[in-house]
């Protein structure tokens, strides 16, 4: 068996926010293509949900984007009333694709 | 045979010495091209209409004459048009300052175009459209409407540039229009060719917000590193008559522009990729690809159009609520421990006052922009002591009086707070509720009427 790491996402891949109302996307882009497989089966739709549970998120939706090589995470419900009615300081949600990084997964070490 | 777009701002408040490169870029190529600024947030346009309210002659974007005036000469020489949503809530007023700046510098003869019909506050019943996207906090029957407008396509944009105009003053339209004009115009495209379109809408997504594409929002110091990020360049693509798409920017200015600029733009504010809609075609980028072809130049294959909807976005801008925010800052030893104490002090005097707002507290530098309204994170922290915290306390409620007693609750642990607690700040603005609707096109009617800079002010 092949020896492996745990790293959270920004060690290998990159990711942008943006907003529509209450609804936050954020991209997923490896840097080594080769891992793309790799992070459709561990970053899930389920594991981003739960990333974002403490805001409120009511779900996650992830589009697979193969001959780009990306992932576009639509989360629902994640931005505490958007720019609308948001009291946090960023309340477009900008900074939010720095939790998705956080997240961490198992690479081959 | 190519056609080249430039941008020169991607929202209102970016760098206003952007433009200057890029159409020195454009001239030194000399390729036919059109430069186009998309400078309309989704509240831009309703905190314009309360400065149009004010004074009848602003309401546009107040860094118009800062953008324009280093390159208009240039341009109106060169041939190369300028669109821009610029006009805001006033179109007229700033195609008047475009004039009066175009008589100043000798261009007496450059023509300005002023694209109307995206101002329907008084022309559409809003409560008679479905909604599109709304939250559950605006009761828009007692709040007061600010402004509505709907986001207009490219057809009044091409019709501009068809009639001589050197500069295309717009209000509300749609971001990628405005790249999707010049280029329709220049190669006769038409607007059922959804193929060409999806190049159009695809050029001015990928551009719209400057920067964004080339550098900006990307950097990531050690990781994804930039050349002289104080000196970005904003894009330019480079589109042939058959829809050949690819991203560049100046040669002597800083930024990047890659697989990984290109591909976290592309999806920036993306929902469904297969579904980016706007008024001019429905954009699908779910089976596109990219190559770099060499230094800062990726061309984006694959790209699909589907045809356009039958409707068109409403935005609704109404005045809300009031936020009130203060902070002050703790250090040194002992800081979070004060920091904890100040936010539960803050959240029990709120509570004490009977003031009725919503109030959230945030300990910067410890947990805020992720962390969500009752503070989970924050209050869930363990890790290691921070060398300095900033407490920020957030109120919103209707009553305004009641907001600021909130927010001046802050100043006053200046007085009545922890040891060493200092640096006080705190402030009271008005809040814009947006909501959107679904319209028929039909039922927005635009308008395009074009002067010289002489005729308009002269």
């Amino acid at each position: 068996m092949s020896e492996t790491r745990e790293v959270p996402l920004h060690a290998v891949a990159h990711a942008r926010a943006g907003d529509k109302g209450n609804r936050s996307n954020i991209s997923l882009i490896p840097y080594d293509a080769a891992l793309y497989p790799l992070l459709a089966a561990q970053v899930t739709e389920a594991r981003v949900l739960a990333l974002f549970a403490h805001r409120g998120a009511t779900r996650c939706t992830r589009y697979d984007l193969p001959e780009l090589q990306a992932f576009n995470f639509v989360i629902d419900d994640v931005l505490e009333g958007g720019v609308n009615g948001s009291l946090n300081l960023d309340g477009h949600g900008k900074t939010q694709s720095f939790r998705l990084l956080s997240l961490t997964v198992t690479i081959p070490a | 045979m190519t056609f080249l777009v430039g941008n020169g701002g991607g929202f209102s408040g970016d760098r206003v010495d952007a433009p200057i490169p890029v159409v020195r870029s454009l001239m030194a190529r000399g390729l036919p091209a059109a430069m186009f600024f998309e400078t309309l947030g989704e509240r831009t346009v309703a905190l314009a209409q309360l400065e149009r309210r004010r004074d009848p002659e602003l309401g546009y974007e107040p860094m118009l004459e800062r953008l324009l005036e280093p390159i208009l000469a240039d341009c109106f020489r060169a041939r190369i048009p300028i669109l821009g949503n610029f006009g805001a809530a006033n179109p007229p007023a700033a195609a008047r300052l475009v004039a009066r700046l175009a008589l100043r510098l000798g261009l007496p003869d450059l023509k300005i175009a002023v694209v109307g019909g995206d101002d329907v506050m008084g022309s559409i019943a809003l409560d008679q459209l479905p909604v599109h996207e709304a939250d559950g906090s605006i009761d828009t029957k007692s709040a007061r409407l600010v402004a509505a407008n709907a986001y207009i396509g490219a057809e009044p944009l091409v019709e501009a540039l068809r009639l001589g105009a050197d500069v295309v003053v717009a209000g509300r339209t749609s971001d990628p229009a405005l790249a999707i004009a010049p280029l329709v115009h220049h190669f006769g495209w038409s607007f059922e060719d959804w193929e060409k379109l999806a190049v159009g809408a695809a050029c001015g997504h990928l551009l719209e917000c400057g920067s964004q594409v080339t550098g900006g929002v990307f950097w990531d110091p050690g990781f994804k590193d930039i050349p002289d990020p104080a000196n970005i360049g904003f894009p330019i693509a480079e589109v042939t008559a058959e829809g050949g798409l690819i991203i560049t920017k100046p040669e002597d200015t800083g930024g990047i522009v890659d697989l990984r600029t290109i591909k976290e733009q592309l999806l920036y504010e993306l929902h469904d990729p297969a579904h980016y809609i706007t008024p001019d075609v429905v954009l699908d980028i779910s089976g596109c690809h990219v190559e770099q072809l060499g230094k800062d130049r990726v061309a984006i294959h694959g790209l699909r159009g589907h045809p356009r909807p039958e409707t068109l976005k409403v935005t609704a801008s109404f005045e809300g609520s009031w936020l009130g925010e203060g902070e002050v800052s703790v250090a040194g030893p002992n800081a979070l421990a004060r920091a904890r104490a100040t936010a539960d002090v803050l959240l029990r005097r709120l509570e004490m006052r009977q003031l009725g707002v919503r109030a959230r507290v945030d300990l910067i530098g410890v947990a805020s922009v992720l962390d969500s309204d009752d503070g989970a994170l924050w209050r869930g922290y363990e890790g290691p002591e921070p060398p300095e915290v900033r407490i920020r306390l957030a109120a919103e409620g209707a009553d305004r009086d009641n907001v600021d007693q909130a927010a001046r609750e802050v100043l006053a642990m200046l007085c009545c707070g922890t040891a060493g607690t200092g640096g006080a700040r705190w402030r009271l603005t008005p809040r814009i509720l947006t909501r959107s609707y679904l319209v028929l096109r039909e039922r927005v009617p635009t308008s395009v009427m074009v002067r010289s800079a002489r005729e308009m002010v002269g």
